[in-house]
């Protein structure tokens, strides 16, 4: 079986299927090691499945269906995807500057979901390893098993996310499937009542954000050797920032850096991403591998989310986010720091600054206007990018005269992130195999340097169990070695 | 002279000759559920949602003349029973997905099957492929979501004068056509102002790009259950 999706067809025929039998576990996240003779690990691979199926479904469907449409995409960040199709159908229809009260709700929105989704992964999905270790019990490292030592931290946790929720709910209309952003705008503005409620808690809830980035803090702190190294690799990374560099999840242009903090490119109109990126395919997965065209496919690889935009922006345009930013960058004696369990730390940073830009606009009357909606001169392809919680999102759209939609690309974080992925599983695999077995030990250090990517995996997601998880181990000649699954259940 | 009546589900209601058993119940604002009837247009009979039982018989309440002294009976746990498998055939014909049609909210189909607590489609889907038409400038005509219910067609022939729509085939094949050699309907002279225009009672036909204008919550089902609703007067959807 490992041999026949090591050879599977051509890949660019099957892009479009969206789920690989062959790789995909049922419900389970799939990692190959791949040794090389001299029995070390030379290559990881992460077998995900992706969502190529949409960008076919969606041809031939009017171009307003599409915001709402692709949050069937993907369950877990949908106004991710809600707003970055938003802001490709904005240049479709010509909208080149939102009013300022759709501009505010959408970043609004956006920073609601920020916040929710860090909350989520923060605390319910990876505090458990952080607060017990990799490899305590399974059965306390999860929520329940926080809420009863660390109740405080467990309430926060979930306080946080249900305010993320009610951002999004009174500018999307709904927690899921929201209509809320429209091509040219939006459709609703934030009525007084509803700005009110929010602003009860929005104090706290900056408050709580601040003890979240120092409870991380903490930890890295008291045990740098492990956090700093544990699955480090170097990578070039890349995010959008706002003017004048300063961090900004919502608009802004490329800039990527190289491993050293170099910046490669910067001010990039992302409308161009194709003269920037490129997709690669590689014949045992039809997840693409993206990469910056100058630098080839060997070397152009690169990292999003968190750990990159932190250490990308020149500034955080809000105070107490700024103040850690800072502390982060001299803990990393201002060189860019490469560990995957500096998500963490980013990713709480970063909902700090969340929490403070909502806190912002709750204070803005702009969300209470009502001039909702803009347009221009139609355009027959649009792109639209934004920082999603898990890092770079890109919509890309051509629109024909009759409005119906003939082409879609999207690159989703958890694509632009799939060669770090694997990097950083392949450097716990040195890190940890002994000998040429698989272990439930090796296998929860795998499992914890993938979740630090937050990747929009169901399986990396799941809600109070582990992840359910197999690791196999092949040798240089593709024979199996070794094999050890965990399903969510028996874990 | 007392005014003639009947009974539905044990409640009086009056009627004037000629008044079928729908147009008495709606007069008095009674909610008998409905799909292909509309008070501006002659009725087709088609869809059976609004099958009744008069003294124990099953029949169309929209096509039954209202006769003094019938005893009607609508609201029963066996009819929407029959009620609900036929929404739910409905929904397995086309292609109909709520969380993103523009017309959720505004969707009779949706609204009738909340009505009648219709919880899942229960039959497999057809999933049939119906490509959108979208050649007009300010329409859009999505067939994925066409009940058959002919509100169009007969809006079209019998009040705008124009004919732009026509079932073809028969059975399980009917589907709903645009009357143009090309099939498109750029080339008719269907217009907004048409009441073909704003008669569908689902997601097909549909004004350009104002699909998402109104928030979901804030629609007409959204807000009132059908059943509550004041009944749409003739020429209004
Ligand atoms: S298009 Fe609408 S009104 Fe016409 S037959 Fe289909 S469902 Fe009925
Ligand atoms: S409403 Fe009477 S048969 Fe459709």
């Amino acid at each position: 079986m490992t041999h026949s999706f090591e050879t599977a067809a051509r890949p660019e025929n099957l892009r479009r299927v969206a789920i690989d039998p062959l790789s995909r576990v049922e419900g389970h996240g799939k990692v190959t090691l791949l040794l090389d003779e001299n029995n070390k690990v030379q290559q990881a691979r992460l077998h995900i499945v992706e969502f190529r199926g949409f960008e076919k479904f969606i041809q031939g469907r009017p171009y307003w269906e599409v915001p709402v449409m692709v949050q069937r995409l993907c369950g877990i960040c949908p106004v991710s995807h809600h707003l970055a199709s938003s802001k490709a159908m904005d240049v479709i229809v010509g909208a080149k500057q939102l009013t300022p009260t759709a501009e505010k709700i959408r970043r609004l929105m956006h920073y609601g979901q920020i916040l929710q989704s860090h909350a989520l992964h923060f605390f319910h999905l990876s505090s458990p390893d952080l607060l017990f270790g990799f490899d305590s019990d399974m059965a306390k490292r999860n929520i329940v098993g926080v809420a009863e030592k660390y109740p405080d931290t467990a309430r926060q946790g979930v306080l946080l996310r249900k305010f993320g929720q009610e951002v999004i709910r009174h500018t999307a209309g709904k927690r899921i499937h929201g209509t809320g952003a429209i091509p040219g705008g939006v459709n609703k503005s934030l009525t007084v009542p509803e700005r009110d409620e929010l602003l009860k808690d929005i104090g706290q809830i900056v408050a709580w954000s601040r003890d979240a980035v120092h409870l991380i803090k903490q930890m890295h702190n008291q045990n740098s050797a492990l956090y700093d190294g544990f699955g480090a690799f170097r990578a070039n990374f890349m995010s959008i920032l706002g003017d004048d560099g300063a961090l900004d999840l919502y608009h802004g242009s490329l800039r990527g850096r190289d491993a050293d903090g170099n910046i490669l490119f910067d001010g990039m109109d992302y409308q161009d991403y194709t003269a920037l990126i490129e997709e690669d395919v590689k014949p045992w997965t039809y997840m693409k591998f993206p990469y910056l065209k100058s630098r080839g496919p060997q070397d152009g690889w690169y990292r999003v989310g968190p750990l990159s935009r932190v250490q990308n922006c020149d500034a955080i345009p809000t105070p107490l986010a700024e103040m850690e930013r800072r502390e982060f960058i001299d803990y990393s004696a201002n060189t860019p720091l490469h560990a995957p369990l500096g998500y963490h730390w980013t990713r709480m940073i970063e909902m700090l600054f969340a929490a403070e830009m909502i806190n912002e606009l709750l204070h803005d009357d702009d969300i209470l206007g009502t001039d909702l909606m803009t347009s221009g001169e139609r355009a027959e392809e649009g792109v639209g990018v934004i920082e999603a919680p898990r890092g770079t999102l890109i919509h890309h759209y051509r629109v024909d005269e009759n409005d119906l939609v003939t082409m879609c690309n999207l690159i989703v974080s958890t694509t632009h992130n799939n060669q770090a992925m694997n990097e950083a599983v392949r450097q716990v695999a040195l890190q940890y195999l002994d000998g040429n077995e698989i272990t439930e030990g090796l296998l929860n250090h795998i499992e914890v340097a993938i979740r630090a990517f937050d990747p929009c995996l169901s399986c990396a997601t799941h809600a109070l169990g582990k992840m359910p998880l197999q690791v196999e181990l092949l040798d240089n000649t593709g024979a199996m070695l070794s094999t050890f699954t965990r399903s969510a259940d028996n874990g | 002279m007392s005014e003639a009546t009947f009974t539905l589900d044990g409640k009086t209601i009056p009627f004037r000759e000629g008044q079928t058993i729908m147009q008495a119940a709606m007069a008095a604002a009674a909610y008998i559920p409905r799909l292909c009837y509309h008070p501006g247009l002659k009725p087709h009979g088609s869809c059976k949602l609004c099958t009744v039982k008069v003294n124990g018989r099953h029949t169309a309440s929209c096509t039954y003349q209202a006769q003094p002294g019938l005893a009607v009976e609508s609201d029963t746990e066996e009819l929407n029973g029959e009620r609900r498998s036929l929404l739910q055939m409905l929904f397995v014909e086309g292609n109909h997905f709520c969380p993103s049609c523009e017309a959720s909210g505004n969707c009779q189909l949706q609204a009738t099957a909340y009505e009648l607590k219709m919880m899942t489609p229960h039959y497999d889907h057809f999933f049939p492929d119906r490509p959108v038409d979208a050649s007009h400038p300010e329409y859009l005509l999505d067939f994925n979501r066409c009940i058959l219910c002919s509100l169009c067609v007969r809006a079209s022939r019998d009040v705008d004068g124009k004919n732009v729509f026509a079932l073809a085939e028969r059975g399980i094949k009917t589907r709903l056509i645009v009357n143009a050699e090309s099939g498109l309907l750029a080339d008719t002279n269907f217009s907004a102002d048409d009441m073909a225009a704003h008669v569908c009672p689902v997601g097909v036909i549909l004004r350009k790009r104002t699909g998402f204008s109104v928030p979901i919550g804030q629609r007409t089902y959204d807000i009132n259950p059908i059943s509550a609703l004041p009944q749409p007067k003739a020429g209004e959807s």
